[in-house]
């Protein structure tokens, strides 16, 4: 605990302003939908500027809290020196989103606000929670709110269908959050994430290696990056948020809060890192590749996304987190700048919008500060934040150093494709080349400007947070005083090399090669490896069971009445033949009884009875009524007694 | 208490039986008044609840029954019967004001579900086999009735389908339960004095036999594959609000069943089979979710996906029964437990959602939908809300229950790792149907569809309201499914 002084009670309340107050607000505008639609923007924009405050003073306070959740893991919230850095910035962003978007998204904008601040709630958690479930919970939130916010505009089915691809590719990784939540409860019982590194061994790999997939899909690194290309779909706003400061970026801020649980394996931080600094190659060529701005600035997002992942692989993560906000500000400037652009001409292709930045200086000139830094130029900021990672990665590996800073030369082209289309002089035909995806506007909104003066300070600036002071306070709060700093040489080289290739940009076209147009191919790739096999695989077991399954129970089923009808044919056929068949023989039986009865047992009685009569008439003879006859019998009666009594006695 | 909480609906459910002379538009309103008391006698057992003492049970009532065969009127409650006799009153309650509209036979059908709901109760409280047995059963006879009686389609032949294969589990049932009492010294058919004897401990011969007649059983009714072909005819037939207390409060006898009999008082039959119970409940999840996912029908959909959930429990269930670390394997319970009432709220709104569809248009069909959200945004709200609830989204119920399930089970064994697919499988099945049901400009039979009403919205709403609070606070639910769980993990670890 951070001290139990009265302020941290008042920092405590204020962090769950941070997270509750566009939890609440954001829920009340999406429930209420039309009625809300008049004050939603107002109440948004007001939302959000009271969360900024309170994110600013938790960033100050440090409050740490927790509350019950499930039974041996509370939801658990803290601000520590990592989140004191990103929950401003990612509230900030949210602000200047939702003021942009006010002026630029007048189809239901209830339902659009509430979305962008239950988004922004979830990011808060995500980035401040300090246990697993309290993660994943905010986690899985900020994926189902992008599904909604990709897929506004609902009536065009193209665009839900990106949303429902952001979520499952996005989801597809999440599963490596619960298979971490199991293995840390297999391998010590803790689901804290501070304790995460000191899970059993052979448990902590499964842990680290759930959370890498995790954090490798949000951030949208190889080879998830797809989901980002068709997340274009969605309004510029939401891309300026979601795929700037927040969502994509929580990503690799996840693997910077796990940096120490990605070391203590040994494997996990070195895949980490490879795979951040392939990323940001690999889509920095595909940005190079793009004719599409939307699509350029995502391609360039998933790459500098791959140096904060780098960062986390090479434990480097103050550079890693100065490099994250330094882009958050950057790429939200660029895409709120190309949104300013659609609304306006009705088109984010690049050909088309030769010589935009020229109509109005203040949108041009933003993102001619936004390209600058994005290329790496200095004194800018990604420029000093980019070397900052790269000096840690060469202490770790020469070739992650040289991958590394071909990626800043890649981002050094795209940045100056942008820039030198856009700044170019207007053709006398563009007219023609705008309104190809809508209806353009001709006209910036105030409310779209003033948030990309704020946004390109901040791309010039932020790259403060790695120089002294600063960068050396922070450096010391996340226990990295030592660390390797980039020296003179590095950031001479690397300067050189990013204003080399802009000049040389607005002299020679880039190459637009296929494979890099066509991300790679990993969309293709999913469809075929992922999509249709599954599809493919469930109606096969539909049909199984429904050809199968079920008709084997309807069988087994018809077998019951089959045997019924067996058994009724064998209570005719057998038992009752058997019984009249049997009747003839009883018949007989029953005649022989008769005869034995009639003969045998009859006679015998017949007889008993016989015998019986002649003893009566024997007896009755005796009877003569004579007195001379009874005196004779009653003699010899006595004279047998007599003689009966002498026997006896003797 | 017990005892009038399950009685007092089969009381009016005679009262409306016997007496025609009732007029529909009563009837209806003594249904909803009645379900609406019993609920409020749930919340005073609720409110006046404490855990009992390890295997313990509150509000007990014995009476003297069949005592010669030791079979006594016994009922009690506990952490895990709780809160599905909760999770059926409010089930009971929805379906009373969704069916405020029904005008067929609306007195007869008051007294069907009002009987329904007294004999789900019953196997809840039911503290002896007897019993239980009886409510089980007649649970099973008052659900045909009401697909036959109020379904659609092929109505008739589901319902003998239902009836005739979940009455061969039961009969499966009847013969572990005899087995369980020849087994127990002296014979008793009594729940907590089975439990506390184990009787077949010591053979595990018979007790295998004993766990598998049980176990089918119980298996039928949940239902997990391959058991399970009864339910979609069943579902796609019946009435919405007989689809949402046959998913909601009927599957949940089944699942109730494992930690109620079978776990505590066959624990060693239990252990040697968790195996065979951890690989019924990954195939149920993952071949649940692919079969889902190949529909067009979004009853049958929704159908797949409650045996996709239902192999969750019976997965969490199954892990208990390993050797492992007892907080996992109690994790994996509560899960279980919170996965059954979780189900009922979300899937029963589901259910009702998908009534909604029927009544308005005639078809489940997804394909003659499209652009739903347009003419009616309450529903597609509702549906939305639904669907990203059943796939486990945070905030809802059904993610405290997967993602203990998921912990529990795979800190038992990482095998339970094989059934993580089937949360990526059910988001892109619902993710699927909201596109095809909801997007799109409208067509087909969206275009002119009405808007859900007071009547509709205010049930499904309702259901998802309380998953929503009991996902974002679960620790009332989880304080009482915990200790329950604890005392089930003990016993099956004897």
């Amino acid at each position: 605990m951070t001290g139990a002084t009265g302020s941290s009670d008042l920092g405590v309340a204020l962090l769950w302003v941070v997270v509750g107050l566009p939890a609440v607000v954001g829920a009340v505008l999406c429930l209420a939908g039309r009625r809300a639609d008049r004050p939603a923007p107002a109440a948004a924009v007001v939302t959000a500027s009271l969360a900024l405050v309170a994110a600013i003073a938790v960033a100050v306070l440090r409050p740490e809290t927790a509350v019950p959740f499930l039974p041996g893991a509370d939801f658990g919230l803290a601000v520590d020196a990592l989140s004191a850095i990103v929950v401003p910035t990612v509230v900030a962003v949210t602000l200047l989103v939702l003021l942009s978007s006010a002026a630029e998204i007048d189809d239901r904008p209830a339902r659009f606000s509430g979305l962008m601040l239950l988004f922004a709630a979830a990011v808060g958690v995500t980035a401040t929670a300090t246990t697993l479930p309290a993660l994943l919970f905010a986690w899985e939130v900020m994926g189902a709110t992008s599904f909604a916010l990709i897929g506004y505009w609902w009536r065009e089915p193209d665009r839900v269908s990106a949303g429902t691809d952001a979520f499952l590719t996005t989801r597809a990784a999440d599963l490596g959050l619960y298979l971490a939540a199991g293995a840390a409860l297999a391998g010590g019982g803790s689901l804290v994430l501070a304790d995460l590194p000191a899970v059993a061994a052979p448990w902590r790999d499964v842990v680290a290696a759930g959370v890498l997939v995790a954090g490798l899909g949000k951030a949208a690194q190889l080879p998830f990056s797809f989901w980002l290309s068709r997340a274009m779909q969605g309004p510029s706003p939401v891309s300026a948020l979601l795929h700037s400061a927040a969502m994509v970026a929580m990503g690799g801020y996840l693997l910077l809060r796990t940096s120490e649980l990605l070391a203590s394996t040994g494997w996990a931080a070195t895949t980490a890192a490879w795979v951040g600094a392939l990323t940001a190659l690999a889509l920095g060529a595909v940005a190079v590749a793009q004719r599409d701005l939307k699509q350029l600035l995502a391609a360039s997002t998933a790459a500098q996304l791959g140096y904060v992942v780098l960062a986390a692989g090479v434990a480097g993560v103050s550079g890693g987190v100065a490099h994250l906000v330094a882009h958050a500000s950057t790429k939200a400037l660029l895409f709120l700048a190309a949104g300013a652009w659609l609304t306006a001409l009705g088109t984010k292709q690049l050909p088309a919008l030769r010589g935009a930045a020229r109509r109005g200086p203040l949108v041009g000139g933003t993102a001619a500060v936004g390209t600058l830094a994005l290329a790496g130029v200095p004194p800018l900021s990604l420029w000093a934040t980019k070397d900052e990672v790269l000096a840690v990665a060469r202490e770790q590996s020469v070739a992650l150093y040289v991958v590394g800073l071909a990626a800043a030369a890649v981002s050094a082209a795209y940045a100056g494709k942008v820039l030198w289309v856009v700044w170019r002089a207007l053709p006398a035909d563009a007219e023609s080349g705008y309104d190809t995806e809508e209806e353009g506007t001709r006209r910036v909104h105030r409310l779209q400007k003033a948030p990309l003066v704020v946004l390109a300070a901040g791309a010039a600036v932020l790259g403060l947070l790695v120089w002294p002071p600063v960068g050396e306070a922070l450096r010391q709060a996340l226990g990295e005083a030592g660390a390797s700093r980039p020296g003179v040489l590095e950031l001479v080289v690397s300067a050189v090399l990013a204003v080399a290739v802009v000049l040389a940009v607005a002299r020679w076209p880039l190459p637009e090669p296929g494979w890099a147009a066509r991300w790679l191919g990993l969309g293709a790739a999913t469809e075929v490896v992922a999509v249709r096999p599954v599809l493919r695989l469930a109606e096969a077991l539909a049909r199984f069971d429904d050809r199968v399954l079920d008709r084997a129970v309807d069988a087994a089923a018809g077998l019951v009445p089959r045997g019924a009808g067996a058994a009724a044919r064998a209570d005719d056929r057998v038992l009752d033949r058997a019984v009249d068949a049997s009747a003839p023989g009883t018949v007989r039986t029953a005649r022989l009884t008769a005869e034995i009865d009639d003969v045998g047992f009859d006679g015998a009685v017949r007889g008993v009875a016989a015998g019986a009569r002649r003893l009566g008439a024997l007896a009755r003879r005796s009877q003569t009524g004579q007195l001379h006859h009874y005196y004779v019998q009653a003699a010899v009666v006595l004279a047998a007694a007599l003689a009966l009594l002498l026997v006896v006695t003797r | 208490m017990l005892s009038l909480i399950v009685f007092l609906p089969l009381g009016a459910a005679a009262v409306l039986a016997v007496l025609p002379a009732i007029p529909d538009r009563a009837a209806r309103w003594t249904w909803v008044a009645v379900a609406l008391a019993d609920l409020a006698l749930v919340g005073v057992v609720l409110a006046g609840y404490e855990s009992p003492a390890e295997g313990g049970l509150a509000y007990e009532e014995r009476l003297r029954w069949i005592p010669s065969v030791g079979s006594s009127y016994h009922v009690g409650v506990d952490g895990l019967s709780l809160p599905l006799v909760a999770l059926t009153a409010v089930v009971f309650l929805a379906c009373a004001v969704y069916a405020l509209r029904e005008d067929r036979r609306p007195r007869v059908q008051a007294a069907l579900f009002l009987f329904l709901q007294s004999v789900c109760l019953g196997v809840f409280v039911a503290q002896d086999l007897i019993l239980f047995f009886l409510f089980f059963d007649l649970s099973i006879v008052g659900m045909y009735f009401v697909i036959a009686g109020w379904g659609h389609g092929n109505a008739a032949r589901s319902a003998l389908k239902f009836f005739l294969y979940t009455f061969l589990g039961s009969l499966a049932l009847l013969l572990g339960f005899i087995g369980l009492y020849l087994a127990a010294e002296p014979h008793t058919f009594d729940i907590p004095e089975l439990v506390a004897a184990a009787p077949l401990a010591d053979n595990p011969g018979v007790g295998g036999l004993v766990l598998a007649a049980i176990l089918l059983g119980l298996a039928i009714k949940t239902p997990t594959v391959p058991f399970h072909t009864w339910l979609p005819p069943a579902h796609t037939d019946a009435p919405a609000i007989g689809s949402a207390v046959l998913a909601a409060v009927l599957l949940k006898l089944g699942t109730y069943g494992f930690v109620r009999i079978a776990m505590p008082a066959l624990p060693d039959a239990w252990q040697a089979w968790a195996w065979v119970l951890i690989t019924i409940g990954v195939v149920s999840v993952v071949y649940g979710a692919l079969v889902a996912l190949a529909q067009t029908d979004v009853k049958r959909m929704i159908a797949y996906t409650s045996v996709n959930h239902m192999g969750y429990v019976v997965l969490g269930v199954g892990a208990a029964g390993l050797v492992g670390s007892a907080a996992a394997r109690e994790v994996a319970v509560t899960g279980a437990v919170t996965q059954m009432v979780s189900h009922g709220l979300i899937t029963g709104a589901l259910f009702l959602l998908a009534g909604v569809l029927q009544e308005r248009a005639g078809t489940y069909e997804m394909a003659e939908y499209g652009g739903l959200a347009e003419p009616a945004p309450r529903y597609a709200a509702l549906f939305a809300v639904a669907a990203f609830a059943s796939l486990g989204l945070p905030a809802f119920t059904g993610f405290i229950a997967e993602f203990q399930i998921f912990a529990g089970s795979i800190g038992t064994t990482a095998a339970a790792a094989l059934a993580l697919p089937g949360i990526l499988i059910t988001a892109a099945l619902f993710l699927r149907a909201l596109q095809r049901l909801l997007t799109g400009p409208p067509q087909g039979r969206a275009v002119g569809f009405a808007d859900v009403g007071v009547r509709e919205g205010l049930p499904i709403g309702g259901l998802l309201a309380l998953a929503l609070l009991f996902g974002i606070i679960p620790w009332p639910l989880l304080d009482l499914i915990t200790p329950g769980a604890e005392t089930v993990v003990d016993l099956v670890s004897r």
